[in-house]
């Protein structure tokens, strides 16, 4: 079959062009990879403790992002990128930073305590969390069409971007960097987290057992609502790495793709696994570029995506590393 | 639990498939430095000649007709293409206001309905006016996909509507009667692509399509046009936001003009990032790059934008422009404004002349011959015009200024 759609060249590879632009596709991959990532982290976290696919995240996210616009056009930046110096910039990289987190951790934490809390009360059968997962994402995007309108908030630039290094041929810019660097770092620190202090092990603890861990003296709730809080904030961290990326991507339903490529990630990754999310993510990003290059142009990078995700799930259903949260050693 | 994993992911991979088909040209590479762009600057115009034998909308003012003859607008009013639209139904209004200011014996009502610019979501709104027997005349709608997926409905009810800015060349070889373009269609706005890439000094041109109907359509109609100039190509798809692999090879392919067949909403972020990685070329659009809201979102990224668009610089001619501000809270005319003020009026022209059904006013319509503001409308028995104008446009600061016809 495959030799007949490369007969009719509805399906052509482009080994030349792949080849020169290996490193490019890598490299631009990797960044916008790493917002898939830092999205992930709250998909994986919340599923890790509650096995619950939260699917408002994706507006968890523009909720985020758009406090990230405003926080920045209330510090008098436009479409255009000003001059400023160095420290100026990242003093106003870091108030926004600020408030994304702040906004989406305490979105997430409302979604969480409206349309979760009040059904574990009740013991709801987990559709009915899959449904009001679904209706809050709905209600939230709706509600950012109805206050802002179903066009892009303004753009806000920073700074003009640089060419910092050349490596293997692809030149490299100083917001590449900026955002790979700065969601290693965020990373590696919620893994340690997770890992090494006592809000990590209660979270471990619920993901693992929820009813030992109560008996045991964990409080349930609050690891729910801190696990809430933690992704809610990545995903605000992820939200001004996403505005210096597409800063005209500030739309009510922009965060929509973003999410659902964000919880592939989760899932390629292995969901529940926080190393997963941070490899899924990654691999999602290089492996959409990489087709965009070998198929010949950019309507390829979903398709490319999810073949490949349903082929590592063949071999591997439960992603990656695997998936759980409990099972993650101190 | 992992049932619903697994649907979730069907569900995500299924929102998310798109049909990536045809295969691309090739990606040339050449001599040519990427930048050292030797392309020249086209003067602003600042004023455009309107026939002085227009039809105004008022007519002779003895019109009569009943108080519940309506003509409506279907169209995107929101969703992130409603600037479009919403610049149409501002001139309808604008010639209905004019309309029945001037003959009080006949009340047209005006009716609006939001199709989002989505082809999936116009079947509904078009049905609705459609079931609404006041709705003699339609203008609408907007968009080439959203009109290749009602046009029926209309020929089914026999109902006329003036698209004021669907472009998509195939609409007319649908074969359908009630349907009329108030415009050129993409096999002029294609070649006028050329003449501006020509006027800009501009030797390769980088062709990017998007998924859209209207995308495919011209670009085609332009790689045509454009022949040897072509440096590659490459397609994107709607709601795409991260361009860095389309960036690279037009980078690559050294081209001195990107031409982007698509909407604002990917165009400006498209141009932003081509410029934040050094490209120092020109950025042509067509008509629905357009927009006021491109230079909002590209900033001055969009300092290397020029338009192709088959619609007439309403904000040139001084009595349209002024008038407009009064039903578009103080904005001037947008893309398609005077268009669809046209074609409003050739409808409360027909309704004037006492075609206050269906069938009279699309025979009304289909025998047309008069001059609008923005050209002489008389159609051919597909529903094409005759008498076809392009005309550029740049970015000029905040402004979208023209260059002058095509």
């Amino acid at each position: 079959m495959l030799h007949a759609l490369v007969a009719e060249s509805w399906l052509t590879f482009h080994w030349s062009d792949f080849l020169s632009n290996f490193w490019n596709a890598t490299f631009d991959g990797l960044t916008f990879g790493a917002i898939y990532a830092l999205v992930a982290l709250g998909y994986t976290l919340v599923y890790g403790v509650l096995n619950l696919i939260n699917f408002a995240h994706s507006e968890v996210f523009i909720a985020g992002a758009y406090a990230v616009i405003f926080t920045l056009s209330g510090l008098g930046f436009g479409p255009s990128p000003p001059t400023l110096s160095p420290i100026a910039i990242i003093g106003d990289l870091l108030v926004a930073l600020l408030a994304g987190a702040l906004t989406s951790a305490i979105v997430a934490l409302l979604v969480e305590r409206i349309a979760y809390k009040p059904l574990r009360a009740r013991n709801a059968p987990r559709l009915v969390f899959l449904i009001t997962a679904i209706g809050m994402s709905f209600v939230i995007q709706y509600a950012f069409f109805l206050w802002r309108g179903a066009v892009a908030e303004p753009s806000v630039t920073m700074y003009q971007d640089k060419a910092i290094f050349i490596v293997f041929g692809s030149t490299i810019y100083l917001s590449q960097l900026i955002i790979v660097g700065a969601a290693v770092l965020m990373m590696v620190g919620i893994d340690q987290l997770i890992r090494r202090t006592r809000i990590g092990r209660g979270i471990r603890a619920v993901a693992q057992d929820p009813d030992t861990a109560t008996l045991m003296g964990v409080n349930r709730e609050r690891i729910i609502m801190t696990t809430f809080v933690i992704g809610g904030a990545l995903a605000g961290a992820a939200a001004l790495f996403y505005v210096m990326k597409v800063p005209q991507g500030v739309i009510y339903n922009g965060g929509f793709i973003l999410g659902i490529k964000a919880f592939t990630a989760a899932v390629l990754g292995g969901i529940g696994n926080i190393r997963g999310a941070l490899l899924g993510g990654l691999l999602l990003g290089m492996i959409g570029n990489y087709g965009a290059y070998l198929l010949g142009d950019a309507q390829w990078i979903d398709v490319v995506s999810f073949i490949v995700l349903v082929l590592v799930l063949m071999v591997r259903p439960d992603g990656i590393l695997g998936s759980n949260l409990g099972k993650v050693r101190a | 639990m992992s049932r619903i994993l697994k649907g979730a992911a069907a569900f995500a991979a299924l929102s998310l498939s798109v049909a990536g088909c045809a295969n691309s040209s090739n990606g040339g590479s050449g001599g040519g430095g990427a930048g050292a762009s030797g392309l020249k600057t086209l003067a602003a115009q600042d004023k455009i000649d309107a026939p002085s034998d227009a039809v105004k909308p008022a007519g002779d003012g003895k019109a009569k007709c009943a108080g519940t003859t309506t003509i409506a607008f279907i169209g995107a009013q929101t969703g992130p293409n409603a600037q479009l639209g919403i610049n149409e139904y501002n001139g309808i209004q604008l010639a209905i206001n004019e309309h029945n200011k001037g003959n009080s014996g006949c009340q047209v009502q005006f009716k609006k309905f939001d199709t989002e610019g989505d082809p999936a979501k116009a079947t509904g709104p078009v049905t609705q006016a459609v079931g609404d027997k006041n709705i003699i005349g339609v203008v609408g709608l907007p968009f080439s996909g959203e009109s290749k997926a009602t046009n029926k409905i209309f020929e089914q009810a026999g109902l006329v509507h003036i698209t004021a800015s669907a472009t998509n060349p195939t609409l007319s070889k649908q074969g359908y009667k009630t349907f009329f373009r108030g415009l050129g269609n993409d096999n002029v706005q294609g070649p006028a692509v050329k003449t501006l890439a020509d006027k800009l000094g501009a030797k390769k041109v980088f062709v990017v399509q998007d998924d859209s109907d209207y995308g495919i359509g011209l670009a085609g109609t332009a790689t045509k046009a454009l022949g040897g100039m072509v440096a590659g190509s490459d397609k994107v798809t709607t709601g795409q936001k991260d361009f860095s692999s389309t960036v690279q090879k037009i980078i690559s392919s050294k081209a001195d003009a990107v031409f982007y067949s698509g909407y604002y909403a990917e165009g400006a972020p498209l141009d932003s990032q081509l410029v934040g990685k050094g490209f120092k070329g020109a950025f042509i659009g067509p008509d629905g790059v357009k927009d006021p809201e491109f230079i909002k979102q590209a900033g001055s990224a969009a300092s290397n934008a020029y338009f192709t668009c088959p619609c007439i610089p309403g904000d040139l001619i001084p009595s349209f422009a002024s008038a407009y501000k009064g039903v578009a809270n103080g904005q001037a005319p947008g893309t398609y404004s005077v268009e669809a003020y046209d074609a409003a009026t050739i409808l409360l022209t027909g309704i004037d002349k006492g075609n206050t059904t269906r069938a009279k006013l699309l025979d009304f319509v289909k025998n047309y011959n008069g001059a609008g503001l923005s050209k002489n409308y008389k159609w051919d028995a597909t529903g094409e015009l005759s008498d076809l104008a392009v005309y550029g446009y740049k970015a000029d600061g905040k402004n979208i200024v023209s260059v002058g016809k095509l």
